[in-house]
This record gives structure tokens, C-alpha cells and sequence, in this order.
């Protein structure tokens, strides 16, 4: 992590934008001006939910769709009109795209064959691929005769065979079982690591980006919401849609009452509540939501803290989760089933209370 | 302000990556050229011919033609036949379509074949047949019932062979209507109370009625723009594109004859483009998934019996058409004398056999250009993006609708002098197939691809392919079944072609639809008779060889016209 600002700039996208015509011929701003710099050696995930505008983002990165506006620099160089076959950033696609026409081999060997390899260099380096990403046996197969996950590894490999310096991902685990997307993440993130390729990856997946980035780019409506580490997104979201996004967090509504030095004290329900200050400016009196992550609620039927009643409660293997009625909204509250609580047993409609760890209170403006 | 500016720039991005990949640059530029030379150029060549026939321009043959009885009565007549046609064929059509689809009736691949026969045979085949059968001295009129029938000439026989002709086009589109229609929705509806004739007054006919309102206008174009069975069985029952025919070549009226072919295309192009529009919005009917659920039982015994009546009846009808042509051919003097011969086969021969040389040779050599072109203008038509695309579209599209009268009266008039003096070559021979023919190509090109993910070819981009080598390489190979299912379509359209080509024939370079029609002026029609089974030969020779190797199915080939 130290070595990050060594690092020289891999990727810069600058105020770039996008605009589609919808069917009807008006203009929807699919991305709208944004900046964006990828280190070499980074593993960065474009993040976001759908029509975020981070796919269009990565299309506009391969040389699929000409941005309206802004540069694409690759290595100190503006790429914008480099046609997509010569940019060599080979993408790992949601559906493949393996050709069902050729053999895994001829599948990998192709972007080696167009840069006119010989023969021995060819199958050396497919070879020595297959291996890596555990295809060895299987060049002679159609991709129609492959699993999902071996299909996945496939594409993996044809984009690895040509040593890129980076690599693009375009929801790349979306069509494999809960399992297998685990498993293949890791492996994708050894294999990153291991060649020191720099990573483009999209992802709708929070779980996903949290564990194999370097960077997140959290993206919403055509714009870049927040930049960070994992561990900064997800400990500081900087708006109220990232708290939800990537925390699923509860949102509650409150008064500013005092403004101090460093925090802000709030009413929620007539209790004061001290929470730390943000860049953003509040003024007393002022409405504002309250924003905190389920593991952070605590229900028990102790009359301590807030009042509300249970909606339903979804017992999930390591963890429960409870749907709590509060403040005509809802709440929900996570609780851990392995590590130091038992499971608490309530019924439907019950009278529980509800204490909040006030340390992981975010402030944000009301929306 | 800044959208505007916004639009600019984008549309040099556009044209400027259009400058970096030149292979797409040239061939869209290449593709264009031939597309306003073959197709515009011609038709601009006749209309202007029309508005200018003493040298300046006046509407003097527009108006002459609509204020005399002898013109208005062939356009009433055009129309007339049309809506009887496209009424009685899309109903034949859709029983053919519905008992296959729906009722699952009996010898279901029998009854395939007899949907989509008619489409490769000769251009008046049925109406040789017709005369054979119930002219003057037809088999079953004169011989068995003993009538005196020159009636079966005009309007009773043209809609006669016309709807055999013609049903085809009608089952190909329901076919596919009816194939889209999910058979859970008319079980649910059964499911929910309703009787199965109640399930199909409200569900399958409701949802199938823009396919038999999209088929039925494509009849009504068929027959409006038919020229081989009108100048054989018309009579006095004149119609637009022979009266066209008559002037131009006949008469040597060029403008009235060109007046009149366009006449013919202004209806003909606008009923293609509604007929277009209605497929294009059908989408909500058509389902994606896999249809491996069953059509069980949406009929009840006796309609399934009805049905299977009835298309064993047309079944039965279009097979007599055809052994009535090869009885034809081995007989003296069909109706007078009996006795079987050899004789037109050796006249045939000596008249025909350099003609159906020449025939075939051009059909060969035009079906891979007008197949290969095909695929080239609907790979980048799907999936570049470049200015001028729509044009393109359009362009490909287009000749489609043109009545074949129109583009052979405009090959006349654009290729007689210099700069492009080709009349009496092989050559506008094949331009006419291969321009005639190309919106084949495109549109099986187009759905061909519309089935390959476009991943899949950006995936060869981004591994460093360039557009040649992708379409060589990765797109080619994937649409090969829609390549030779449109080559041999390419190929049955030339060798059956009639109401273009007439006005291009020479000595040199005949076509043995000519010599068919030619043949049947002189009464010949033992001769007529060979030289139409050996064009069904040939055709059928060359669609059953092409499926052997190819594997192709008949509806693969055929199922391209919609």
C-alpha cells in the first residue's frame, strides 16, 4: 500500500462523457464527464448498480463506443480514436463470447495467431496458460462441450495468453453459481497478482469488489460516486446512496440540535445522539438521515434504547437477520449466530428494543 | 449550444474512425456506388423518361393514362386481382400454417414441402397447367366434362394460379407468426374456461392478425408485380405489368411504358415498407426462449380431420399441376392427339438446350456474388456504425419491392449508351440477378446475425482482429447456414426469373423462361411443357444437392422470403 504514490499513472480516463439516443430520439447521459486514474499494478473495480453507466464506461476503455467528450490516455498517450484492435486491452466478457466454432486451443491461440506467432511459440503459450488456469486436457473441446466455470477460465486464459498489461472485466462472474464465483474470484485476483497485470474490472457485486480491488469506484447515474480502498468505502461512505449501495445501511431520520468542533449531536425521537462531523455543512434545526449498517443494531427485549416491533425475522446459517418496524419505516439488524450471540428467538409483532452502536452513525443530508 | 456542438464532434468521430479502418471505408463506399448504379440509377432513368417523353418535362403520359378507359380498366384490373389473390392465398396460408403449427396433423413434412413447392417452380408453370387442364382443350374441361371453357382465360384463371403460386409466401410468414405464439398462452386460456374455438378467437387469431395482415399485403405485391402467369392466361384480362410490357416492347411507347412501371412500383414500394413495419412490431408476439413446450391439443378432432381435408386437397391440386406438365411433354398434341412421344423432347433440345446452358451458367455465376454481397452489406449494416447506414438499409432493402417490370424497363433506359452501355451482355443479366436478388442475402444475413452475439465479434476486435479478419474468420463461419440458404434462394429466383429479364434478353444470352413463354405464344406447348420440367429439374437438382451437403433443411432455405 506504501508503494501506491510510486506508482506511475497506468489508465487516465479525463472528463469523459457519453450520450445514447433513446428510442424515442432524446438524449440520455449515460456517462456524464468523469475523471478517473488507474495506477499500474491496480486492481480497480468500476462499481455500481445497473445503468450506472460503468459497462459504458469500460466500453468506451476497449474502443467499443467513441466517447462525446473527454480523453482516454493510455501510458501518456490519448487513445481516442485508436480503433478497439489495436489498443490491446483484452476484456474478459459476461457471456464470454468464446467462438462455438473453434477449440479451446484455437479459442486461445487467437489473438496469437493475428499477431503472426509462430507455431511452437503459439502452443508453448497456450500450454503454459491452460496450465495456469487448470484447462490442460481440454484444448480439443468445442466451448459448447464446457461448464460455465471452465467457459469462464477459457476466456480468462485467451486474454491472459497475449501478457497483457491489463486486463478488462466486464461482469465476468454474473452467469456462475454462488460457489463457483467465490472460487473463481480468488483464482482471478492469484492470477492478477501473480502476473502484476493491471485490472479493469465492472461489478454489480459488492461483495465482489470489496474483496479483490485495490481501488472501488462506486459509479450512480453516469457519475463517479465515491473512490476509495475497500476498507475506506466501506468504513466512510461519503453519501447516503454509497451507504446503501455497499453497507445495505439503515436510514433514520433525525434533527441536527447542536453543531460542536468535531461533531454534530442530532434527536432521534426526542434521544440525543453524538455523531462525527463531515465535509458536508449542516445547520441546527436542520433535518438530516442517519445512516447505520445492520451488524451495527443491536435487538434484544431489554427495555434499553428505541422502541419498535418485529416484522420478520430470516434465520440465514452463520447470521439472522430481523426486519424491525421503526418509525413507521423499517429497520434491519444483523446479528451473528457463531460468535458470542446466541440466537435470540422472536415472534412476529413482538415488542423489542432496539440499541444503536453509535460510533457507526453517518450523518447525510435528507434526500 | 453545447449540444450541438456535442452532435458535431460525434459525427466526425464517427466518419474519422470510419478513415481508420479502411477495408469498412472502402467496401461501404464500393457498396454504396453499385447499390445508386443498379438499383437507383435505373429507376431514376425511367421516371425521368416518363416525366420528359418529348424531350421536356410534362405530365402528358400520366394524365393520358388516367383519363382513358384502356388504362384505368388495367389498373382496376391490377387491383382487383390483387385483393382476390392476397385474400384467398393468406387464407389457404394460414390453414397450411395453422394445421402445421398448431393442429398437428398428420404427414407434417409431406404437407412442409407442399407449403413452400410452388416457390421453385417456373414463373407460369401452374398456368401452363391450367391450360392444359381447362382451356379449350383441357384434359378435364373438353375431355371429361365436355364444356367449351376459353373462359378459364382472365380473371377466373389468373386467380386460379395465382393463389397456388402464391399461398407459399403467405404460409412462410404465419408459419413464423404462428411458431412465435406460446402454446401455454392458448392453454392458460383453456386453462381459464375457454373452449378451444373460444381460445382461438381470442388469443391465436388476435395475436397471429399482423402476420395475416403483413402476408396478406405481400400477396397483394406478388400478384400486382406477377408478369409470367398474366401473359400467359390474362386474355383479355390486362394487367398492369403486361400492359407495360406491351407498350414498351410491343408498341415502342417508351415513356407510356415506363409511365406505367412506375405506376406499378409507387403501390408496390409503400405496401413493402407498411408490410415491413407491421413484422418490425410484431416483436411482442414473438417468444425467445426454447419452445420445447408442446401445442397438445388446441384443436379438437374434427377441425384437426378439416384441416387435414383441406391441405390434402391443395396437396393434391398443386401435384396435378405438376404431372400435368411432365404428361404434357409426352404427348403429340395434348387435347387432339394422345399419342405418346418423344418428339418435344428433341425439339426441345435442339431449341432449347444452349438457352438452358446459358441459363444455368448465369444463375451460377451470379448466386455467389448476390449471396456473398448479401452478407457483406448485412454484416455491416448489424454491426458497424458508420454514416450513410440507413441509406444503406434502405438501399439493399428496396429492390425487394421493385416490381421487375420497373427494373427491366430502367435497366433499358440507364445501360443502353455510354458511360455503362451493357444491353445484349451477360453481364446486366447478372446485375439484374444479383441486384434483384441481394435483399435475400441480407435479410437471412441480418437475422443470422442478430443470433450471434455481438461479444462474440467484439471479443475478436479486442483480442487485435481487424473488421476483415473477424468477418473472415469468426462471423463467415457462423453464418454459413444462412450464406447457402441464401445462395440457393439467389439461385431458384434466377433460374425462375421472368418479369426483369425479358426486356434484357438477346440472341446471345436468352433464358429459358423466354423460350418457355415464347413456346407457349406458338400453341408449342408440348415444348413448353419439356423445357418447364427441365427447368424444375434443374432447380430441384441444384436445392436437393445443396441440402445433402450442406444439411440444410427446405425451410432454412426457403424460410428467408419474410
Amino acid at each position: 500500500m506504501s508503494q501506491k504514490s510510486t506508482k506511475k499513472d497506468y489508465l487516465v480516463v479525463k472528463n469523459v462523457s457519453k450520450i445514447f439516443k433513446d428510442g424515442r430520439g432524446s438524449e440520455v447521459k449515460a456517462v456524464n464527464n468523469i475523471s478517473l486514474t488507474i495506477k499500474e499494478g491496480d486492481f480497480v473495480t468500476l462499481l455500481g448498480p445497473s445503468g450506472c453507466g460503468k459497462t459504458t464506461t469500460l466500453r468506451m476503455i476497449a474502443g467499443f463506443e467513441l466517447q462525446n467528450g473527454g480523453d482516454i490516455i493510455h501510458d501518456g498517450k490519448v487513445i481516442n480514436t485508436v480503433p478497439s484492435f489495436d489498443r490491446n486491452m483484452p476484456m474478459v466478457f459476461q457471456s464470454y463470447a468464446l467462438f462455438p466454432h473453434l477449440t479451446i486451443f484455437e479459442n486461445i491461440a487467437y489473438g496469437l495467431k493475428i499477431r503472426k506467432f509462430s507455431k511452437e511459440v503459439i502452443k508453448n503459450d497456450v500450454a503454459m496458460v491452460s496450465q495456469m488456469v487448470n484447462l490442460v486436457g481440454l484444448e480439443n473441446r468445442y466451448p459448447g462441450e464446457l461448464s460455465g466455470g471452465q467457459q469462464q477460465r477459457v476466456a480468462l486464459a485467451r486474454a491472459l495468453v497475449l501478457k497483457p498489461e491489463i486486463i478488462l472485466f466486464d461482469e465476468p462472474l454474473s452467469n456462475l453459481d454462488a460457489k463457483l464465483r467465490i472460487q473463481t474470484r480468488t483464482e482471478i485476483k492469484r492470477v492478477q497478482q501473480m502476473l502484476g497485470i493491471t485490472a479493469l474490472y465492472v461489478t454489480h457485486d459488492q461483495s465482489e469488489a470489496l474483496s479483490m480491488s485495490d481501488q472501488i469506484v462506486i459509479m450512480n447515474r453516469g457519475e463517479i460516486a465515491q473512490v476509495g480502498s475497500p476498507e475506506e468505502i466501506y468504513n466512510n461512505p461519503n453519501s447516503s446512496f454509497v451507504a446503501d449501495f455497499i453497507g445495505n445501511a439503515n436510514f433514520i431520520d433525525a434533527t441536527v440540535s447542536e453543531i460542536g468542533s468535531d461533531s454534530i449531536t442530532v434527536s432521534v425521537q426526542g434521544n440525543s445522539v453524538m455523531v462525527k462531523k463531515t465535509d458536508e455543512t449542516f445547520s441546527e434545526g436542520e433535518e438530516v438521515s442517519l445512516a447505520i449498517k445492520p451488524e451495527a443494531v443491536d435487538v434484544s427485549l431489554e427495555p434499553t434504547g428505541f422502541t419498535g416491533k418485529l416484522d420478520v425475522s430470516s434465520f440465514l446459517g452463520s447470521i439472522t437477520e430481523y426486519k424491525i418496524e421503526f418509525e413507521n419505516s423499517f429497520i434491519t439488524a444483523v446479528h451473528s449466530n457463531t460468535t458470542g450471540y446466541t440466537m435470540k428467538h422472536f415472534k412476529m409483532g413482538e415488542e423489542v428494543h432496539i440499541n444503536f452502536n453509535k460510533e457507526f452513525f453517518h450523518i447525510y443530508k435528507k434526500q | 449550444m453545447e449540444g450541438s456542438s456535442n452532435q458535431l464532434s460525434r459525427k466526425e468521430g464517427k466518419f474519422y474512425q470510419l478513415t481508420r479502418d479502411p477495408v469498412l471505408f472502402i467496401t461501404v463506399l464500393l457498396i454504396l456506388g453499385l447499390l445508386l448504379l443498379f438499383i437507383v440509377y435505373p429507376l431514376y432513368a425511367a421516371a425521368k423518361l416518363s416525366l420528359t417523353p418529348e424531350g421536356h418535362f410534362s405530365f402528358k403520359e400520366y394524365s393520358y393514362i388516367f383519363t382513358h378507359s384502356g388504362y384505368t380498366k388495367t389498373i382496376l384490373n391490377s387491383v382487383t386481382l390483387g385483393v382476390v389473390v392476397a385474400t384467398l392465398a393468406t387464407f389457404v396460408g394460414f390453414i397450411f400454417a395453422f394445421a402445421l403449427t398448431k393442429a398437428g396433423i398428420k404427414g407434417k413434412k409431406y404437407f412442409q414441402t407442399m407449403g413452400i413447392l410452388p416457390i421453385i417452380s417456373p414463373p407460369f408453370m401452374f398456368a401452363l397447367s391450367v391450360i392444359l387442364l381447362f382451356g379449350r382443350n383441357g384434359l378435364i374441361t373438353a375431355k371429361l366434362l365436355n364444356l367449351d371453357t376459353g373462359g378459364i382465360y382472365g380473371l377466373k384463371g389468373l386467380i386460379i394460379v395465382q393463389v397456388i403460386t402464391m399461398y407459399p409466401i403467405a404460409y412462410m410468414t404465419l408459419m413464423g407468426i404462428l411458431q412465435g405464439i406460446d402454446p401455454d398462452l392458448e392453454t392458460c386460456a383453456m386453462n381459464l374456461g375457454a373452449k378451444r374455438g373460444h381460445s382461438f378467437w381470442t388469443v391465436t387469431f388476435p395475436l397471429a392478425l399482423p402476420g395475416i395482415f403483413a402476408s396478406w399485403l405481400l400477396v397483394f405485391v406478388g400478384s400486382l408485380t406477377d408478369f409470367g402467369n398474366p401473359i400467359i392466361i390474362g386474355g383479355e384480362f390486362d394487367v398492369l405489368s403486361v400492359k407495360a410490357y406491351m407498350e414498351f416492347t410491343g408498341m415502342g411507347n417508351l415513356p407510356r411504358g415506363a409511365a406505367l412501371a412506375i405506376l406499378l412500383l409507387i403501390p408496390t414500394v409503400f405496401v413493402f415498407f407498411i408490410q415491413k413495419y407491421i413484422m418490425k412490431n410484431k416483436a411482442y408476439v414473438t417468444i425467445t426462449g426454447k419452445s420445447s413446450r408442446r401445442a397438445s391439443s388446441s384443436v379438437g378432432k374434427v377441425t384437426k380431420h378439416a384441416l387435414f381435408l383441406f391441405c390434402l386437397l391443395v396437396s393434391l391440386f398443386v401435384i396435378l399441376f405438376y404431372v400435368t406438365i411432365i404428361g404434357g411433354s409426352f404427348v403429340k398434341l395434348w387435347g387432339v392427339n394422345w399419342t405418346p412421344t418423344l418428339k418435344w423432347f428433341a425439339y426441345s433440345f435442339d431449341v432449347g438446350f444452349k438457352t438452358l446452358k446459358n441459363t444455368v451458367y448465369l444463375a451460377l455465376i451470379s448466386t455467389p456474388i448476390t449471396a456473398l454481397l448479401g452478407m457483406v452489406i448485412a454484416y455491416i449494416v448489424v454491426r458497424k456504425s458508420f454514416p450513410g447506414k440507413g441509406a444503406l438499409d434502405f438501399l439493399s432493402m428496396l429492390s425487394y419491392a421493385i416490381p421487375g417490370t420497373a427494373v427491366g424497363i430502367g435497366y433499358v433506359l440507364a445501360f443502353n449508351k455510354a458511360p455503362f452501355k451493357l444491353s445484349g451482355t451477360a453481364f446486366i443479366l447478372i446485375a439484374v440477378y444479383v441486384f434483384r436478388n441481394v435483399p435475400i442475402g441480407v435479410q437471412g444475413g441480418i437475422a443470422a446475425l442478430k443470433q450471434i452475439s455481438s461479444d462474440i465479434e467484439e471479443s475478436s476486435t479486442n483480442l487485435g482482429a481487424n473488421t476483415i479478419y473477424t468477418f473472415r474468420k469468426i462471423t463467415l463461419p457462423l453464418i454459413r447456414p444462412s450464406f447457402f440458404a441464401g445462395a440457393t434462394f439467389a439461385f431458384v429466383r434466377a433460374m425462375t426469373a421472368i418479369s426483369a429479364i425479358i426486356f434484357l434478353v438477346s440472341a446471345r444470352w436468352n433464358h429459358l423462361t423466354v423460350l418457355i413463354l415464347a413456346q407457349t405464344e406458338i400453341m408449342r406447348l408440348g415444348a413448353a411443357s419439356v423445357l418447364s420440367f427441365a427447368l424444375i429439374i434443374v432447380v430441384m437438382g441444384f436445392v436437393f444437392l445443396i441440402m445433402k451437403l450442406t444439411g440444410l433443411k427446405q425451410s432454412q432455405i426457403f424460410g428467408t422470403t419474410n
